[in-house]
This record gives C-alpha cells, structure tokens and sequence, in this order.
C-alpha cells in the first residue's frame, strides 16, 4: 500500500490539499465550460435575432423588477405537448441578447417565449391591468399601476451601453438615438423610418397602452409583444445532432 | 466521565485504523458492502452511459453516442407519429362540407375533441375557458343566441379563419369598418369614419333613445330627440330598428346583450369615443410563417363553437 501511504503527505499538508484540489476542480471545470464556447452545435447561428429596442429594452427590466420570470418561463423545451401548445421549442440563439435570459424555472403561468403577436395590444393591457377580468380563473397579480407611472428614457442609452459591454451589439448610432428610438415606438403617427432601419421591419410601432403618455405599459407590452417573434423559421433547419 | 464504565472496550473487536491523532484514534469500521458495490456500479453505469450518449467533447462536436440520442429528432418523430395517426380523419374533415360536418357521427366527435383543446390554448384567453367571454370588455360571448357575424357554422368559420379588423389579413371582417367616435372633441382615427359630429347634449340625447329601445328606463323627451339623430347616423348600420346588421357585424341594440355595457355612463362612452373590437386571423399565412391554425384545425374549432348553445 505505498500509494496510500503517499496519499498521508497530503492529508498531513493543509496548503497541498488546498492546491491540489484546486488544481482538480480547475480540471473538471475546463472540461465543462470550455468545449461550451467552440463546439458548432452550441453555438447554432439563426437570421433575425436582433438587439431589442430600448422600448422593448425598457420593457424587459419592467419584466425582471416585477418578477415575471417567478411564475412565468421563456423556455418552450422539445416536446410535443410543449411545440403544439406553444409553437417552435427556443433556441439558445434566442437568448443570444438576453442578460441575464428569462428561461425561468417554474410555471404558474403559461410559457411567454412566444407569446408575441398571439394577443392584441390592448388585450395585454385589460389583462396586465386586471387579470381576472378576462381570466377568471387567474392566480396573476394585478398591475394597473404599470399604466399610470410614467416612463422616462433618461438612462437608456446607458443601460445600452452596458449591454454593448457584455457582447450586446448596439452600434453608437443606435445608441445616440436610443431615446428618439424609445419615443417614437409608442408613437404610430411619429416618423418612425429611423427606427426601423436602425432594428429592422420586424419592429412592432404602437400605442401600446392606448393613452397618450409614454408608460411602463407601453414599455412592457412593446417587450411581450417581440417575445419570439424575431428568428426567420423558414430559413431555419435544426441541427439534429442535439 | 462517562455515567457508565465501558466494559468492553470496541478496539479490541474491530481494531483501529492505524490512524492516530494526539491519542485519538480511528476505529476500522469499513462501509457496509451493500453500499460500496452500488457505488461501483454507478462508476460503471456513468462510463456506460458516456458512451450510449452524447458526452465526450472533441475538436469539432461532442460524441454522439452509439444510440444517437437527440431530442430534437424524437419531437419531431414524436409530431410525424400522430399526424400520420390522424391524417385520415383530418383529410375527411377538411374535404366534407361544412355543413354535413356535424351529421357525421365520427366526424363530429373528432372535431369536437380537437376543438376543445384548440379552443382553450387559443381562442379561451378572451372568450373565456366557458366560451362565456368578458363582459363589458367587448369580447362576444359565444354560448348565446347573438351573433355579430352570424352563428351558421359557415359564418363562424369564415370568422375564424380571418378574423376581426386585425391589421395582417386582408379578407379579415370589417377591416376599416368601426364604431365612429361621434363626440365633436373627439380625433384620430375612430373620429375621422364618423359622418357628423355630435355635442354632448346630442350624445346624451341618442344615448336615451338607446336606452328606450332596448327597454331600459329612459328620459322621454331626451329619447325622441334621439329619435332624429340616431335615424341620420346610427341606423345606416344598426338598421331604422335598432336591430343591427351582421353584414357590418354592427351589434342589436334591442336586447339585453351588451359587449360594452347597456347602462348609461357606458353607452355614452361607446357614443363619445367609438368601438372596435379585434380578432386575429387565424388561417392567414404572414410571408415567411405558417398560419396560426391549419384548416382542419379552424374546422375542428368552428365545430366545437357551433356545438356551444348559440349554433344557427
């Protein structure tokens, strides 16, 4: 048993152990995390994703602060009761701008990945304002409020430029826009011709919330409104090797 | 101090493991057996499975495993199966006529099945999971006798299939077609279709002849004033009688059925500001994309809203 023997030197040598062990979780973590970064089939490309505006931005932060996430997933998983309810099971492509992503954990409430252009704007809005007027049924929180506390666009072009930071590709025209952008999104009867060559003709422009001032409404139904709607799936073959 | 002397001292049974720190030892008490077999067994079924699975990261992709696992290609199998399992039955709903659906005993108890859980991922959100809808929100209930549209299973299929208003299909009922904003203060879109413009008194004025007609309690001399204005503005659409007209989807004004509200403050509302519901279309295809539902799938719900209570 000389091998165990040797084995008592470490036991005996705390700072050893400590290195050694270190050494082996290093091992094992590289062997986890790094073939995550190379390996083609992790790293899919699709045609359409594209950075959310900063109304849609905006929205999302709305949808992380009130906790959404808790009860709501984004995240519809490969599974046929899953794809016929919900539509196309995501791809990690679609989290691609997503920090931190919406997968969730939990469903009290329905999957929202593709939730998009299901509903009429003001349908979100009856709903989001008093969920149990239309769903009887709902356990949802009601968040009215959301229609009466103003938005302000103050930080937005901030905020984008974190998210250029962490790999997030806005371009400094976009970002020196940012507030123009967030303004005329809610606005149908502004000229909104810089936005959509800035974010593309996918980008839905409304008066979301159906009043005049720009709210956290407009911010967070402008957001649901995009949820899954970007990647092109005619153009998308799946990778059969996941 | 122990309150009992050890009278036998478990050293002597088992022996110790040699280990010996500042005089405390270590009794040789191994694992039971049980427990470390089950251990190598799982060493062995995790190489196993390494190897049956995708696991092994190399240069280019992961090993695929010798039983080539892939979640993608079982949902999708997983889809072929059952479509395959009923695509006899969906191509005899889609090529039977609409109307001979319901006569047909194993026709109809597919589509009722199917339109069910089509019905309740899709249409129920607004309608409601009882098909009741949401009243004074303007979303129709489904189970009574009113029908905006019609309520024959042709008319609630054509609904179906494009909708209400919606901005994608052009074949979507009433597109351009709305309840005008009628108040002189009103702008916008909902303003512009409206062919005069009332004051407030005229409004309330029409609003009481509303009421009368629809047995309400009413202000008399407010309601034949009424009377005149709606005649040159409302009747166009909801007919000299109050009673509506389904070729515009314009709603009977006569009855207790309300998608807004009957009472006064309501009315008014609906007078000043204007309606204009929306349904998606749910057959027609966006460049790029499929459409919401297939046809046997808008034939199957068609069957199912039919069946509720309010069929014609």
């Amino acid at each position: 048993m000389a091998f165990l023997d040797k084995h008592k030197i470490i036991e005996k040598n705390a700072t050893l152990l400590l290195v050694l062990s270190f050494l082996v979780v290093t091992i094992g973590g590289l062997v986890q995390i790094v073939p995550l970064f190379y390996l083609q089939n992790t790293i899919e490309t699709v045609q359409g994703m594209r950075p959310y505006t900063p109304l849609e931005l905006a929205g999302r932060d709305i949808f992380i602060r009130e906790g959404c996430y808790v009860c709501h997933s984004q995240m519809i998983r490969p599974m046929r009761d899953e794809v016929e309810r919900y539509g196309h099971y995501s791809l990690a492509a679609e989290s691609e701008y997503d920090h931190p992503f919406q997968w969730g954990s939990k469903r009290t409430g329905p999957d929202l990945a593709r939730v998009g252009g299901k509903y009429s704007n003001s349908w979100h809005v009856d709903h989001l304002s008093n969920p149990q007027v239309i769903v009887p049924e709902s356990v949802m929180p009601k968040y009215a409020f959301l229609a009466t506390t103003p938005i302000d666009p103050q930080y937005i072009a901030d905020e984008m430029k974190t998210h250029r930071m962490v790999g997030v590709p806005y371009s400094d025209d976009e970002i020196k826009n940012a507030k123009a952008d967030f303004a005329v999104q809610a606005n149908p009867d502004g000229d909104s011709t810089g936005l959509i060559a800035r974010y593309g003709n996918k980008v839905t422009v409304a008066n979301f919330d159906g009043q005049p001032e720009l709210t956290e409404m407009d911010a967070l139904v402008a957001y649901l409104q995009m949820l899954g709607t970007l990647v092109d799936f005619s153009t998308f073959t799946p990778d059969a090797s996941r | 101090m122990c309150a009992k002397p050890i009278k036998e001292d478990p050293k002597d049974k088992v022996g110790t493991t040699g280990h010996s720190w500042d005089g405390i030892e270590e009794l040789n008490n191994p694992l039971p057996r049980w427990w470390v077999w089950l251990f190598y067994l799982c060493i062995a079924y995790a190489l196993g499975y390494s190897v049956m699975y995708p696991a092994w990261p190399l240069i280019h992709g992961a090993t695929p495993g010798l039983l080539h696992a892939s979640t993608r290609l079982d949902v999708e199998k997983d889809i072929k199966a059952f479509d395959k399992m009923n695509a006899p039955i969906k191509a005899k709903l889609v090529a039977a006529d609409l109307t001979a659906i319901e006569g047909d005993a194993s026709l109809k108890a597919y589509a009722l099945d199917a339109g069910k859980s089509i019905f309740a991922t899709n249409c129920a959100p607004c309608h409601g999971a009882g098909a009741a809808g949401v009243q004074g929100k303007g979303y129709p209930n489904l189970l009574d006798n009113d029908w905006l549209y019609g309520g024959a299973i042709d008319a609630i299929h054509t609904t179906i299939t494009h909708g209400v208003r919606n901005t994608v299909d052009p074949d979507a009922r009433n597109v351009g077609i709305y309840m005008p904003a009628w108040s002189d203060k009103a702008s916008g879109a909902l303003a512009d279709v409206a062919t005069a413009k009332l004051t407030d008194e005229q409004v309330g004025q029409v609003v009481n002849y509303v009421l009368q007609i629809s047995g309400q309690k009413a202000d008399e001399t407010k309601a034949t004033a009424g009377a005149q204005i709606f005649t040159d503005n409302c009747a166009a659409c909801h007919n000299p009688d109050g009673k509506g007209n389904r070729d515009m989807g314009s709603p009977n004004l006569t009855d207790a059925i309300w998608l807004y509200g009957g009472d006064e403050a309501t009315l008014t509302q609906t007078v000043l500001n204007g309606r204009g519901g929306v349904m998606p279309s749910w057959g027609y295809a966006q460049t790029g994309s499929k459409p919401r539902l297939s046809e046997d799938q808008i034939r199957a719900v068609a069957v199912y809203v039919h069946s509720l209570g309010g069929g014609e």
